[in-house]
């Protein structure tokens, strides 16, 4: 099997997860493009530590996936305290801060 | 060696595709069907190449509480049933063109880079799986500092959660 055909695939999910992120104006869906672009950042992890002969790049996934996991928690509370605030979750209307 | 090439490729494209509906699925929990999909293809690529634990790892956390998660996150903050809701902006084509940019030039760089280089070219003996005792021997060796840091992070990262999402004392 070729390095590159991991690489490629990381590089195809990392940018359909990109356009998630931008087009979407759901809460939720933005997470899950979030999800997304880090299992993609896994995938080429986990490839050049096969390719390296390391579990170097094992273990570096494992610490992406425990932070995914606690910014998933924290991401999905700010998502419902804002239903909670506004009865909705468009970001498109969350412009308090006229970013 | 033909059988792995064939087994990348259906589940590559199988990922792909499903990738492609989590982000334009209009209704929201189809997405997130669609993203178990992607996440169990990424765990049988981990075990392709012999990465078992964290194939088994992203199986147990993604698949078993990071969608439960979203679908919980996803009951709670439905507006109403009606699938009309808007949840795409109206103007994508900013956004279609820096996703094709930024493939683009991925795709230039890690071509130019690795061009046709073999997977296991740094292994005289082909790729070996490598095993569970291999990453808990190096994790709580040499990790085993950020292994800690990341302990306190996700001890942090629940109470946090908490505080932010309870509901205020008599609000």
């Amino acid at each position: 099997m070729l390095l590159n055909e991991m690489l490629l695939l990381g590089a195809v999910l990392f940018c359909i997860g990109v356009y998630g992120v931008l087009a979407r104006r759901n809460g939720v869906l933005v997470l899950m493009s979030i999800e997304l672009i880090l299992n993609a950042v896994n995938i080429n992890l986990v490839a050049f530590g096969a390719f390296h002969d390391t579990v170097a790049g094992q273990i570096f996934a494992l610490f992406v996936i425990t932070v995914a996991a606690a910014e998933v928690g924290i991401g999905l509370a700010i998502v419902l305290l804002l239903y909670r605030n506004r009865r909705s979750i468009d970001l498109d209307q969350v412009d308090l801060m006229k970013g | 060696m033909i059988a792995e090439h064939v087994a990348f490729g259906i589940i590559a494209a199988v990922m792909v595709a499903s990738a492609l509906r989590v982000v334009t699925a209009r209704d929201i929990v189809h997405a997130a069907l669609y993203l178990v999909i992607v996440l169990a293809g990424v765990a049988a690529l981990f075990l392709l190449v012999g990465a078992e634990f964290t194939g088994i790892t992203q199986v147990l956390i993604y698949i078993g509480a990071v969608i439960v998660l979203f679908l919980f996150g996803i009951m709670l903050t439905r507006t109403g049933f009606d699938q009309d809701e808007e949840t795409d902006h109206k103007h994508k084509f900013p956004a279609v063109l820096t996703a094709l940019l930024l493939l683009a030039v991925m795709i230039g760089a890690l071509v130019d880079r690795f061009g046709d280089e073999k997977l296991d070219a740094n292994l005289p003996g082909g790729l070996t799986p490598q095993t569970t005792a291999q990453v808990s021997d190096e994790l709580f060796s040499q990790y085993i500092v950020p292994f800690e840091a990341v302990s306190v992070l996700l001890l942090a990262a629940l109470i946090g959660a908490i505080v932010i999402a309870r509901r205020e004392e008599g609000g």
